[in-house]
């Protein structure tokens, strides 16, 4: 039933289903080499959550972030490419032949590109995995409608939390927006909007705890600048604080950066022969759907270069 | 649907995902739980109930983030299981509420 699969081995093994992920599957496959993408739930990654995409080129009115992630295992899929559904689960990537063990058996391949991405940092506070899904959420586009009316805080001071706040200025009654610093780091594009809206800013300030029995009812504010502290009833609370890179599988085998991204230049050749890393997870200045495919084009030919 | 019948009296244990259309991570999850539902369907049954069109239940069950997951087993509901990462994080979770599967 939930059973364990005899594998092949493959040229090249894809960790991560999303766009860095199927674009180097995508080359890979076209160049002819056998390619197994690895995804743990479905095609997109963090993109796939995303309803509407504007800044992936050619298309004029935008494209639904779910359907460019289909699309994109389709089209690798076009030429050769498989995919298999598991999670990985432990891998050994510095002999020759690399071996990755998954929920759905062991696959060995020459090379392996990790295309993992990132996920939502959370804040780190001891009530935070109790309540989270009980008024501590990550994703207001995703769970915004659900705090109808209702008093809310965002935390975070960059791109997302401003979007977040702008958002849920709209369905909500209050929103705080919580940043340790005294001005927000978000781009421009969302400050004025920002201003005019109903969002209340808490500046200097970050939060010490999250209360509440069965669902969140209060957060305790640290006032950075004189450590004095209050308490928010709120009925939700939204951290938007950044990302975190899905690499604790291979902290132990290939450099990190101090923030746990994988340590790859532009050539996404990380420090172990025939390991390349591609999109979010890799150092690099900017993330976005576009540089994760190019990062995903180039991997290819450098892997083409090391299986020849 | 019937609840009381159809879930709180069934014999086979139910597994409700809470989702709504317009929910980013409900949709990443679908395929996932399509897949599942075809490996343990006949152990478990899946049911899938929209928080827009089921706002009683969603309120009785305290879904407040959704995708949310709850297994009903003997007419009582287990403690939510949000947003997980994997079709195996849901399957090790059955496992840890007691569903036998393999």
């Amino acid at each position: 039933m939930i059973g364990k699969q005899e594998y092949q081995e493959y040229d090249v093994a894809v960790i991560g289903g999303g766009p860095g992920g199927y674009t180097a599957a995508l080359y890979c496959a076209r160049s002819g080499y056998s390619v197994l993408v690895l995804e743990k739930l479905a095609p997109g990654g963090q993109m796939a959550t995303t309803a509407l995409i504007d800044n992936y080129p050619g298309f004029e009115n935008g494209v639904d972030g779910f359907e460019l992630g289909e699309k994109m295992q389709k089209g690798a899929e076009r030429f050769g490419a498989e995919t298999v559904f598991a999670e990985v689960q432990g891998a050994e990537l510095t002999a020759p032949i690399k071996r990755i063990q998954t929920t759905s058996g062991e696959i060995a391949a020459r090379s392996v590109v990790l295309a993992t991405g990132a996920v939502p940092r959370k804040l780190g506070l001891s009530d935070e995995e109790r309540l989270s899904g009980r008024g501590v959420a990550y994703c207001a586009a995703c769970d915004g409608m659900l705090y109808k009316g209702k008093t809310v805080i965002v935390v975070g001071g960059g791109n997302s939390a401003a979007t977040d706040a702008l958002y849920l200025s709209k369905i909500c009654k209050k929103v705080y927006l919580v940043h340790r610093r005294d001005s927000l780091r978000a781009s421009r594009v969302y400050l004025n909007p920002l201003k005019k809206s109903n969002v209340e800013f808490l500046w200097n300030s970050r939060i010490t705890a999250l209360l509440g029995d069965q669902q969140l009812a209060e957060a305790e504010l640290e006032d950075i600048s004189n450590g004095r502290k209050r308490r928010i009833s709120c009925d939700g609370l939204f951290v938007a604080i950044g990302r975190k890179p899905d690499t604790e599988l291979f902290s132990g085998q290939i450099p990190l950066d101090e923030y746990g991204y994988i340590v790859a230049d532009e050539t996404t050749k990380t420090a172990l022969e025939g390991v390349f890393a591609v999109g979010d997870v890799r150092t690099k200045p900017l993330r976005q759907i576009v540089t994760a495919a190019a990062d995903g084009a180039t991997a290819s030919h450098y892997i083409e270069e090391y299986l020849a | 649907m019937d609840f009381q019948k159809e879930i709180l009296e069934s014999r086979r244990p139910v597994l409700i995902e809470f989702w709504a259309p317009w929910c980013g991570y409900c949709r990443r999850l679908a395929p996932a739980l399509d897949r599942l539902e075809k490996e343990i369907g006949d152990v478990v049954r899946i049911v899938r109930i929209n928080v827009d069109k089921e706002p009683e239940l969603t309120r009785q069950y305290a879904v407040n983030v959704i995708p949310s997951m709850i297994l009903f087993r003997n007419g009582k509901g287990s403690e939510q299981l949000v947003n997980p990462p994997s079709q195996a994080s849901i399957t090790a979770w059955l496992k840890e509420q007691g569903v036998a599967l393999d």
